[in-house]
């Protein structure tokens, strides 16, 4: 077990009677509750996290944030384990277990990194410049090669076990941000009585208050921080939501929230998620994200030990852990000399602070003296070295001349860069400030305003200001009388003076400007000598900006070192702009629980649980599980199992649930105009109690869905559709009946699930079906024929409606009843229908007995297909106007050689025929020019012993008689077969009738 | 985006389904000729800025909006049922 020997013996925000235990690469090591991975490594003395993405560089922990560049693990094992996560901002836990990345065959000893002495062929645009000859090695050779070459981590290769849920809030106030500009905003709307959400990254609320050693009204800020967090607990309509990073911004005062619910565990609880997608709609927004501070580009800044100022603080004052024991600092602005101060004070050794400004603040002077840190005004840090570990850095003053300083931690400064990136989401570029050398917001989305160091304004002073102000006018906004503001805090002074520098030149080494796609300097100067000088150019060509970071810490020095080397200034060279995600999302949270089965809703029909009492086996049908068919014992496959059910219909009765057809109830005087103009054929002449099917198109010309539709009333139709285009049909006409003939004097509502409905089908059918209807109705043949429509009664007053339509081809009704008796119908039918030999149905019987009919189901229905190409073409009035009319009778869409439908079956009746296979003559080559139609249907006959199929074939109807063959590449058929009638079964209809 | 629907109030746009430039009438009629109809079909203005659209609340209360939507903002200025009612108003 570890020591920890680079923790400090007391203060930060870490609890130390928590051991927490975790593995990195296998080794253990020991923590604190309250640590991230970062500062428990860092607490171990392990300084080598990771490999670069492509020279397989050794690298550390550069900062404490979520821009981190560099340490990025694979988090947990297995299933569970997650490739990219940025370990300082990952929540240590007891028994975390993290590896390191793009490392073979191990972190210290890595083959790879030769790529880093053979640089020079892996500069900017390499991929498109050095494998671009021979052209067939890059699929095979080149691209398997980069990719085991670069890269980051694995994607686990098990299905994630864990839940994740979306999740929605509305609020008056959203406050992105919990440091002290979020807080003060937050208090002050929150005291107003608005809702207030806010949210913040951290699992700790504070900010950089954490990080830092401060003082509000002359308290340390700690005792603020702790009672403006006890007030706004008070609140009860302010919610706070840590571990929540506000990831993007949307239209209309919407922001997209992704919660790390339980990251911070193993496992999370039972029936708990492990991350949480809201969706926040707010009336306003503050943005109070903070600031990033930048590094500085010079030889070897990618050392492990390399650390950025601010990160530093926040690794001893938070977390109490020295980085290193001897460090030196490297600043361009006052900022960094409070990390020599802090590092000093926790017992560091500070060797030297390097600035590059020649006049420093006397009291800078006095500090540094006062520490023993030696003092190299107007002079860089040229070069870092060491390798695996920093060992020393080389200074260089302003005469040129280099001197070397043996140290174990380099703290960088050279500013900050406001956290701007989700006041770009809605195309707003940010906007040059010269006082502070950094991007501002631009234009705001409509409704979000920023505070503190997120809009340039770096002081503890400002931020607790900005957020008080901006709190309560968002509180105003939204309509609360809020009080005017408070009295400015005071806090103790603060040195914010910058003059940063951008790179320094002529170290020996590589010199990073993106630490994680390894953008070098060189490259940024490759890109402006071959001509990708504006910075949309310079991100693509060189990838600037385009790792899982998005460029945080690196974004501004290529932007600065293109402006130099182009001799303008940073506001002429531009910034490209952010967009959302702000950090990485999972795609898991995003999708919440629609994944696999529940990636949508499944309706049931209320028939399914008699349909699984009788042993059905389920198939989606649209949105809908619909019975496929009912094995009986000691049926081994499905066929003998449909073989048996589709006999059973067409020699005795067989049950079947229609229950998920759409069904629309349509009413009013115009009633049957709708109809008229939606369907291609009459229906004003349809008499009360008859149905009559319909075939309707879309306005270009194709069939868009068909069914049959009934008279139930002078004034009332009750429409069917397919399942599968219910809810389109339903879209449709609403669309008609609203937008273009609003004066129709219609009403129409869906009632798909208000009806249960069942076909009972077969020569037997009337028989069983007079076992459950009340007796007083008659529907004898002569009283009730083939297509009569009719309200009756069934169970002894149960309402009902009863239509004589057939899918099959055979004798057969459709019986419908209120929803909540779909089962004891089912039942009650199955009952009376016993002593007949009832046999329950699904849709593959259904699908045989139509195609033994040559009906057309949705295969044919495509999508693809005319009325005309489906032999339908006779259904279009050509005394009414109706949708689809006028482009049906485009020139190509009535060409003669148009596929039409037409039957099949084969030469030889033994083999099986193929859907999708394509019709070539005989003798012909199997090519496109040959290609005349192909099949769309296919199933096995059990009555007529053989295989038959509906297809679409060029002059299909003229072609009776031919034979063709009928190609299936995929499976490697090819058989020849006889083109015949679509009808197979009972051509003259006669049993329909009977 | 959110929608402001007439009948049920601002919701989110997940509950539409979109349609498109609400200004081609349908050249009704035994009379409308094919070129009328292509156009009607077919023919799109693209615009960026102003544009009056029409989308359907399916999730809803099942009208079908105009919206007049600012292409390039997303900024929302008016959403009224194409259907008039009887006060009048819209399409």
């Amino acid at each position: 077990m570890s020591s920890q020997p680079f923790r400090l013996s007391a203060g930060g925000l870490i609890d130390r009677t928590q051991a927490q235990s975790f593995r990195f690469d296998g080794k253990r090591y020991e923590g604190y509750a309250g640590d991230t991975l970062a500062s428990a490594l860092l607490a171990n003395g392990v300084r080598l996290v990771g490999r670069s993405f492509k020279y397989h560089r050794p690298r550390g922990i550069l900062s404490a944030g979520a821009e981190e560049p560099n340490a990025l693990v694979e988090l947990r094992a297995g299933a569970r384990r997650e490739p990219n996560t940025r370990a300082t901002v990952a929540e240590l836990y007891h028994g975390l277990e993290a590896r390191s990345q793009n490392r073979w065959p191990s972190l210290a000893f890595d083959l790879l990194s030769v790529n880093s002495l053979f640089g020079a062929g892996l500069v900017a645009g390499f991929y498109y410049k050095t494998f671009m000859w021979p052209a067939a090695f890059w699929e095979k050779l080149y691209e398997p090669l980069i990719r085991r070459a670069a890269g980051l981590g694995r994607a686990a290769p098990h299905e994630d076990p864990d839940h994740y849920e979306k999740a929605f809030a509305f609020c008056d106030v959203l406050v992105i941000g919990g440091g002290p500009a979020g807080l003060a905003a937050a208090l002050a709307a929150g005291r107003s009585g608005a809702r207030v959400i806010l949210c913040d990254e951290d699992f700790r609320l504070g900010g950089a208050l954490l990080a830092e050693k401060r003082e509000i009204d002359g308290r340390p800020a700690a005792e603020w921080l702790a009672a403006t967090l006890a007030e706004l607990a008070s609140l009860p309509d302010v919610t706070i939501m840590p571990r929540s990073t506000v990831y993007g911004v949307y239209d209309h005062g919407i922001y997209g929230v992704v919660e790390r619910v339980n990251d911070h565990l193993p496992v999370p609880p039972v029936h708990q998620p492990r991350q949480r997608a809201w969706r926040i709609n707010a009336k306003r927004a503050i943005l109070a994200a903070g600031a990033i501070e930048r590094p500085i580009v010079f030889a070897g800044n990618d050392t492990p030990g390399v650390m950025l100022a601010g990160a530093v603080r926040a690794y001893v004052n938070r977390y109490a852990v020295l980085p290193g024991r001897e460090a030196v600092v490297f600043t361009s602005s006052d900022d960094g000399w409070a990390t020599m101060r802090d590092l000093a004070a926790a017992g560091a050794k500070v060797a030297a602070i390097v600035d590059p400004r020649v006049e420093i603040d006397a009291g800078l002077m006095a500090l540094a003296s006062r520490i023993g840190a030696q003092v190299f005004a107007g002079s860089v840090v040229s070069s870092a070295s060491g390798g695996r570990a920093l060992d020393r850095v080389t200074i260089r003053d302003a005469s040129g001349r280099e001197q070397s300083i043996a140290c174990d931690l380099l703290a960088v400064s050279n500013g900050w860069n406001p956290t701007l990136h989700l006041t770009s989401h809605q195309n707003s570029r940010p906007v040059w400030d010269e006082a502070i050398h950094a991007f501002v917001p631009g234009q705001m989305p409509a409704g979000l305003s920023v505070a503190g160091s997120a809009a340039g304004r770096f002081s503890l002073a400002q931020a607790l200001a900005d957020g008080a102000r901006q709190g309560t006018e968002a509180a105003i906004d939204c309509g609360f009388a809020a009080k005017a503001e408070l009295p400015p805090r005071k806090t103790d002074p603060e040195g914010i003076a910058l003059s940063p520098v951008w790179r320094v030149k002529g170290g020996k080494g590589k010199a990073f400007v993106d630490f994680q796609n390894d953008v070098t300097d060189k490259d940024v100067e490759l890109a402006a000598r071959e001509g990708f000088k504006p910075v949309e150019h310079l991100k693509r060509y060189t990838t600037l900006g385009m790792a899982t970071d998005q460029g945080k810490t690196s974004n501004i020095a290529g932007l600065a070192i293109m402006a130099e080397l182009t001799a303008k200034t940073i506001p002429e060279t531009g910034t490209t702009i952010f967009r959302p995600p702000y950090t990485p999302v999972a795609i898991g949270a995003l999708g919440g629980h629609h994944r696999g089965r529940d990636f949508r809703p499944t309706r049931l029909a209320p028939t399914h649980q008699w349909s699984q009492d009788q042993g059905a086996v389920f198939v989606e049908s649209g949105a809908w599980m619909r019975a496929q068919y009912y094995p009986k014992a000691g049926e081994t496959d499905w066929l003998t199992t449909v073989n048996r059910e589709v006999l059973a219909v067409r020699n005795g009765v067989g049950l079947c649930d229609v229950s998920t057809l759409g069904k629309i109830d349509i009413q009013g005087a115009d009633a049957a105009e709708i109809l008229e103009r939606v369907y291609i054929n009459g229906w004003k002449a349809l008499p009360v109690g008859k149905a009559r099917y319909g075939l309707m198109l879309r306005e270009d010309g194709f069939v868009m869905d068909d069914g049959t539709t009934s008279r139930l009333g002078e004034t009332h139709f009750l429409m069917t559709t397919t399942t599968a285009n219910a809810g389109k049909v339903m879209q449709h006409l609403e669309f008609c009946h609203q937008v273009l003939w609003p004066s129709l004097d219609i009403r129409m509502v869906s009632v798909s699930e208000q009806w249960a409905q069942a076909a009972i089908a077969g020569p037997k059918a009337r028989a069983v079906l007079q076992g459950v209807i009340d007796p007083q109705h008659d529907i004898s043949n002569e009283a009730f024929p083939y297509l009569a429509a009719r309200e009756i009664t069934v169970g002894g007053g149960i309402p009902a409606r009863l239509f004589r339509i057939s899918f099959s081809g055979e004798l057969a009704y459709e019986l419908a009843v209120p929803a909540d008796y779909g089962d004891a119908m089912m039942r009650a039918l199955m009952a009376a229908g016993e002593p007949h030999g009832i046999c329950a149905y699904g849709t593959e019987a259904l699908g045989v007995m139509r195609i033994e009919k040559g009906h057309v189901a949705g295969n044919e229905l495509s999508g693809q297909t005319t009325a005309r190409d489906l032999g339908l073409g006779k259904m279009m009035s050509s005394k009414k106007d109706f949708i689809g009319r006028v482009m049906a009778k485009r020139e190509a869409l009535v060409e003669a050689e148009r596929p039409s439908l037409i039957g099949f079956k084969a030469v030889d009746p033994s083999q099986r025929l193929r859907a999708g296979a394509h019709f070539i003559a005989i003798g012909k080559p199997a090519t496109m020019e040959n290609d005349e139609g192909y099949m769309t249907s296919v199933a096995y006959s059990p009555n007529l012993k053989h295989w038959m199929g509906l297809g679409l074939l060029k002059n299909g109807a003229s072609r009776i008689g031919e034979r063709i063959r009928a190609v299936d590449p995929v499976r490697n058929g090819d058989i020849e077969v006889e083109i015949c009638s679509p009808v197979f079964v009972d051509p003259e209809g006669t049993r329909l009738h009977v | 985006m959110r929608i402001p629907c007439p009948h049920c109030g601002a919701r989110d746009a997940q509950e539409f389904t979109y349609l498109g430039d609400a200004n081609p009438k349908r050249p009704d009629g035994m009379e409308a000729t094919e070129a009328a109809m292509f156009d009607y079909v077919y023919q799109r203005d693209n615009p960026a800025g102003r544009f009056r659209e029409l989308w359907y609340h399916g999730a809803g209360c099942h009208a079908w909006l105009v919206v007049t939507r600012d292409t390039k903002t997303h900024a929302i200025e008016a959403a009224e049922p194409a259907k008039p009612t009887k006060a009048g108003a819209a399409a």
